[in-house]
């Protein structure tokens, strides 16, 4: 995913990185501002746009309904959708998703489905027949670095600001009422991601720390600082003592941001 | 759709298939299985039964995309419309785009970049059959077809995955313990550099269930290890007999 | 300081080979002082020096080798030859042709077409470029007749023997004309179809024995038995 990074660049950072100073200031655990802006597209049944430094999401929330999966009839359904749009990055391109784009939706998903945000058995209408299914879509507006943390953080605010339709059952069939209930949240994961530079660990790194990096590892924390997910990246590796390292960082941060977001 | 078993792991301590927490499934390795590629393996872990083939380093395709400094790899994890229960297209799923992703990530640490500017090492992986754990064998095979490919590596790769059924920890999965159980942590190592390349987890894992499950996979991975050294010497042994 | 294998045994890639003051030969990298294998193969302890005898490679050109290879494609001011390395190489018309390239007047599939074997000398190679070949001089050119085997390339030094003695016997045993591609690639042209299949196996048997002591009297024996064999039946 990176671009050629300057020879000079990439190590001027590591230099920085193994004097425990980074480019632009931050302290090697340092995340940079982060703005969450909730219910910005009307239309959607809810929205969040977050900026975390120049990073940019905006996520989009669909609440429609639909057939539960035969496995599952008692149980709603969330599906997560990643764009890595052309806007973002001169690195984007139009098309397809590419691997990025699936895999930032996978990551975003997990965090989300395995920390059980959502009581899916409470989106169920009718069990086998009707079900409400949440879209949840990541639009990826500016790409300067961590679009994991930035895209996770989007997702649970959108989540937090979407009203569900109500509905009655007349005659068999699902008819939609006026008025909205709001979808019910059980818990507010959050992802942190780290990145290995000059055998290190950083928090939250920005596009050239990313580009210079070796490897980096998200892991996604619950309320109860349960690890729910986590998705190794970058073709480099890590020690296991990094990877501890890593969880331990990962359970700070979550509290601190938890709190800093107020949820 | 068979019953959904109640619970995982018995009085005994004994999982469905009758392991112990720390057993692994049974396990089959050969390499330079298939005579056109470059390096070939071939891996029976349980039921899973997957082809890893390695074709170059050859001339990098198109080539606007090739690296003046170094070769290109890339890696496509596949897996065959009857290796699973449901029949499954064919077409690339996104769960296969996030696992070429993430598997190519884990082999090419392993893998003198530098070398070969200006071509391309594509790494083939086909599941012909699936059973849990699919990604960790793959891994597995993939590294030994890189050998058998006679491509200068750092070290093998080797996976293995550890996780939480019922309340235990257990080591490798299988599918119906992935499915019901409550967490699954793949890890892959390059074992002599102690060096992870891949790691992914989904679940909830406390973070000491967290580090103990990623200890029992490292475990796991040493263990297949031994395995994958062994079936890189015989190729080599039997013709060392031949000398009187 | 100590190392971590005997001599000539087998090793894997990410084998500890030897710590401390060591170098790094064939086959092996340095890392944190420590020397480790990168191909499966036999390690050999010369001196301070560590190398691994690969069990498998694949050709990397080098200027100045002798190669066999086959035109796959006639362009416009040349022809593309796949040297079995994962660089095709490049043999220009004005090589060829010893003069520059007139398009008008020189038909190139005339000269080397798609399909054709020749025996050429890499002119030139770097990181940079694809392989550049010549076949001005003497040896050199188009393959015409007899037989082309694909060996592992490592094994080609132990075909040739100390100072040429396997390959000397092999040839002064079956009568055939063998050139030895560095690539990996041989040619055999005997005068019969059975004295060139001969000289394959001879070859063939070395590629897979390579490791082993005795070779030279083995192989000698072996041929001079078959010869014994097809005396017999022509009797």
């Amino acid at each position: 995913m990176s671009s050629i990074i300057t020879k000079v660049k990439k190590k001027q950072i590591e230099q920085f990185i193994a004097q425990d100073k980074r480019l632009d200031g931050r302290e090697l655990m340092d995340y940079r501002e982060i703005k969450v802006e909730q219910g910005i597209i009307e239309r959607a049944e809810g929205s969040a746009r977050v900026l975390l430094g120049k990073t940019e999401v905006v996520v989009g929330v669909k609440v429609e309904t639909g057939e539960p999966f035969p496995d599952t009839p008692n149980e709603g359904v969330l599906t997560v959708n990643a764009e890595l749009t052309p806007i973002a990055s001169p690195e984007f391109e139009t098309g397809p998703p590419d691997e990025n784009s699936v895999e930032l939706a996978r990551i975003v998903d997990r965090g989300i489905r395995e920390s059980k945000v959502i009581d899916t058995e409470k989106l169920c209408i009718e069990p086998g027949k009707k079900v409400f299914v949440v879209f949840v879509d990541l639009y990826i507006l500016n790409h300067d670095g961590n679009m994991i943390d930035a895209s996770a953080i989007a997702a649970m605010a959108a989540l937090l600001n979407t009203k569900m339709p109500n509905y009655e059952i007349e005659d068999d069939e699902v008819k939609i009422k006026p008025g909205y209930t709001q979808l019910p949240i059980k818990q507010h994961p959050i992802t942190v991601t780290c990145a290995k530079i000059s055998d290190k660990l950083v928090v939250d790194p920005w596009i050239e720390e990313e580009q210079a990096m070796d490897a980096r590892i998200s892991m996604a924390i619950d309320d109860d600082f349960n690890i729910c997910a986590i998705q190794k990246g970058g073709a480099g590796y890590l020690e296991p003592k990094q990877v501890l390292e890593a969880a331990k960082i990962a359970k700070d941060k979550a509290k601190q941001l938890r709190k800093q977001l107020d949820w | 759709m068979n019953e959904k078993p109640e619970k995982l792991i018995d009085k005994k301590g004994l999982r469905l298939d009758g392991r112990k927490f720390d057993e692994l499934r049974p396990l089959k390795l050969e390499v330079g299985v298939i005579g056109n590629a470059d390096g070939s393996a071939y891996i029976e872990h349980g039921k899973n039964k997957i082809l890893a083939a390695v074709y170059g380093p050859r001339e990098a395709h198109p080539k606007h995309l090739a690296l003046q400094d170094r070769t290109i790899m890339k890696c496509r994890y596949h897996m065959a419309p009857f290796s699973v229960q449901e029949r499954k297209s064919p077409a690339p799923s996104r769960r296969e785009v996030e696992l070429s992703k993430v598997i190519r990530e884990c082999l090419e640490p392993a893998v003198f970049v530098e070398y070969y500017p200006r071509t391309m090492i594509d790494v083939f992986i086909e599941v012909l059959q699936a059973d849990g754990g699919t990604r960790c064998a793959s891994i597995t095979a993939a590294s030994l077809a890189l050998a058998d490919a006679g491509i200068p590596m750092r070290d093998l790769v080797v996976a293995c995955a550890a996780g939480k059924a019922d309340d235990t920890i257990v080591l490798d999965l299988d599918d119906t313990e992935d499915k019901l159980g409550v967490a699954d942590v793949p890890v892959a190592l390059m074992p002599n550099l102690n060096a992870v390349t891949l790691l992914q987890m989904d679940g909830k894992l406390s973070h000491d269930e967290f580090e103990s499950a990623v200890n029992l996979a490292l475990e796991g991975c040493k263990r297949i290890y031994a395995m994958q050294r062994e079936v890189l010497k015989s190729k080599y042994a039997n013709v060392k007999e031949v000398e009187e | 300081m100590p190392t971590f294998f005997e001599d000539k045994q087998i090793v894997i890639p990410g084998d500890l080979l030897a710590e401390g003051e060591y170098v790094a030969g064939e086959n092996t990298y340095l890392e944190n002082n420590k020397i480790f294998a990168q191909r499966t193969g036999l390690v050999t302890y010369d001196n301070k020096r560590v190398n691994v005898v690969a069990l498998k490679s694949f050709y990397v050109p080098r200027a100045g080798d002798i190669v066999i290879g086959t035109v796959v494609e006639v362009g416009f001011t040349g022809w593309t030859v796949d040297i079995n390395a994962p660089y095709p190489a490049l043999l220009r018309a004005s090589e060829v042709l010893n003069r520059p390239f007139k398009p008008q007047k020189d038909d190139l599939p005339q000269v080397l077409d798609a399909g054709d074997l020749i025996v050429a000398k890499i002119d030139s190679y770097d990181r940079t470029h694809d392989p550049q070949l010549k076949v001005g001089e003497p040896g050199l050119g188009k393959i015409t007749r007899g037989q082309i085997m694909k060996v592992t390339p490592t094994k080609i030094p132990r075909i040739i023997g100390r100072k040429g003695s396997m390959i000397s016997m092999i040839k002064e045993e079956t009568g055939c004309h063998i050139i030895l591609g560095l690539n990996g690639i041989v040619l055999i042209t005997g005068k019969t179809l059975e004295d060139e299949r001969l000289a394959m196996m001879a070859i063939r048997r070395i590629e897979e024995e390579s490791h082993t002591s005795g070779l030279t009297d083995r192989i000698t024996q072996m041929l001079k038995t078959e010869k014994g064999k097809q005396e017999e039946k022509k009797e």
